[in-house]
């Protein structure tokens, strides 16, 4: 392991910590507007498409597409150096909204865009557990 | 509304260097700030407005950058502008210090920027420490280069562009880059060349990534009646736009355009002038990708012809639409912001000054750029 941690989210304020305590116990957390319906990521005490106050927490299907990615082969970010080649993705859930991920258990190879994915939790330092995504399984 | 005749840049320079160790970046600043003053015959104490960046690594900066510069120099200026959309700040900063001129607000405007990224190993890849929207991309590792990778990407799945056409972009501006004595590589380059580099982060390869030098440049802006009395025949400064898009990659959409849709068009219809009455175009080349998303979006072509466009030979000094007549940030210079650059070439352009090929009489210039990972973007309109 290189000597510098990752970066890990901060817990510092309620909307991060009710995030990420729900991807600790395996839960991806949306938020849905009371207002409009829109469903939204990363979570904000209102919706970015009417700006209504307070939307309220959904549990996401945990299902999506691979919209787009890349295979890191070179970083200069020293926590990470050990890791290249790893692949860096985007995928747009079910539900809409997008969610920056690692695809894991993935033969690199095999990515491609739309590649259809599941949500699955890596456990990282502090407690903290990160959503990153995985090739659906076929059936 | 526009903006004819009322600002002009009257001074600009780029500096020669592409390394210079044992430099702090705010000296750099002042070499150019001396050498913009002095290409427009003004000395410092005229200077009454000023505008950098410097918070990013390698700049030198640390809070409050921009007085932390002007410090530096030894001003005390009226006006100050920081505004960070990241490569594309200085153009930002030169529309916002038109506006200022344009009111009164201001009389002569100094547009500045240095970095040493090459000496001081800018990290451009860790993400900022705190808590907020970093936190939900800062674990997983996306570096600059994947971020813009991420476009090209679905730019080749959905639209059919190739590594082929991204690759003419860096052969264009390398064999521009020749003619120019001060560009870090001047070496002719073929698309196998870019091809057989490394990938950086896929689908890019190191030589659809824009080079990494210690410089800086710098403009001088001022209104119509000083500008008579300036050194130089003055560039006048027609239109200006800018549009914020997003700063996480999960909040981009759609990630095969940019916002230079907002941009460009605002720049245009201020300057009142149309896409073909360009002579030619000072386009932000932090990648490959960088280039060809932009032309999409500035409208030059349609979305997905962007690779033809390139094919077409439209982008070299005999075609439709010069680009980065310097050699660009894929050939020349890029110590971080470079969008100094492309108002400088701009304006050397104009006054038949281009270190790298010079075009024949031209008339108009757009000179815009792109900053952070697709973030935001700024554009120019000179004329003379």
């Amino acid at each position: 392991m290189s000597g510098r941690p990752k970066p890990l989210p901060v817990l510092g304020d309620e909307l991060s910590r009710t995030y990420w305590e729900a991807a600790a116990e395996g839960r991806l957390l949306l938020q849905r507007c009371r207002a409009c319906g829109a469903y939204q990521h990363y979570p904000r005490g209102h919706c970015v498409r009417c700006f209504a106050p307070d939307p309220e927490w959904v549990e996401a299907a945990g299902s999506g597409r691979l919209h787009t990615f890349s295979i890191v082969q070179r970083t200069s970010d020293p926590s990470f150096e050990d890791d290249v080649p790893y692949a860096f993705g985007i995928v747009e859930l079910d539900e809409g909204p997008r969610l920056a991920v690692n695809v894991v258990d993935t033969p690199l190879e095999e990515l491609a865009c739309d590649l259809p994915v599941s949500i699955v939790f890596t456990p990282a330092a502090g407690g903290i557990a990160l959503p990153n995504a995985t090739r659906k399984e076929a059936g | 509304m526009g903006l004819s005749g009322q600002v002009a840049i009257v001074g600009a320079y780029e500096s020669p260097r592409r390394k210079a160790p044992g430099m702090h970046p705010f000296e750099l600043q002042a070499e150019c700030v001396r050498g913009a003053l002095e290409d427009a015959g003004l000395s410092l104490a005229d200077v009454d407005g000023f505008c950098t960046a410097a918070g990013f690594p390698g700049e030198g900066g640390a809070w409050m950058d921009t007085c932390e510069v002007a410090e530096w120099l030894g001003i005390h200026p009226a006006f100050l502008d920081g505004t960070d959309t990241g490569g594309a700040a200085p153009l930002s900063q030169a529309g916002h210090a038109a506006a200022a001129i344009a009111t009164g607000l201001a009389d002569v405007v100094v547009v500045s920027y240095a970095a040493c990224s090459y000496s001081g190993a800018a990290d451009f890849d860790t993400p900022p420490p705190g808590w907020g929207p970093y936190g939900y991309e800062a674990p997983y590792g996306l570096t600059t280069v994947a971020a813009y990778a991420l476009a090209a990407q679905r730019h080749m799945h959905e639209l059919g562009t190739t590594p082929e056409q991204l690759a003419l972009v860096a052969v264009q501006c390398r064999a521009n880059a020749a003619a120019n004595p001060d560009a870090r590589y001047r070496d002719p380059l073929t698309v196998e060349d870019v091809l057989a580099s490394p990938v950086i982060a896929s689908p890019l390869h190191r030589l659809d990534c824009c080079v990494v030098t210690d410089s800086g440049g710098a403009i001088v802006l001022t209104g119509p009646s000083r500008a008579a009395s300036c050194r130089k025949r003055p560039v006048w400064l027609l239109g200006f736009g800018e549009a914020a898009g997003q700063v996480q990659m999960s909040q981009m959409w759609p990630y095969t355009e940019t916002v230079a849709r907002v941009s460009g068009p605002r720049a245009l219809a201020m300057a009142g002038v149309t896409l073909d009455d360009l002579d030619c175009a000072q386009i932000y080349d932090s990648f490959t990708i960088t280039v060809l998303l932009t032309l999409e979006s500035l409208g030059f072509c349609e979305r997905g012809e962007g690779g033809a466009f390139v094919e077409s030979g439209a982008l070299a000094p005999a075609g439709s639409l010069p680009i980065n007549t310097d050699g660009g940030g894929l050939s020349s210079n890029h110590p971080g912001r470079r969008g100094i650059f492309t108002l400088i070439e701009g304006v050397r352009q104009l006054r038949g000054e281009s270190p790298g090929v010079q075009l024949a009489d031209p008339k108009l210039v757009l000179c815009h750029g792109t900053g952070g990972s697709l973030s935001a973007t700024a554009t120019v309109i000179l004329g003379i």
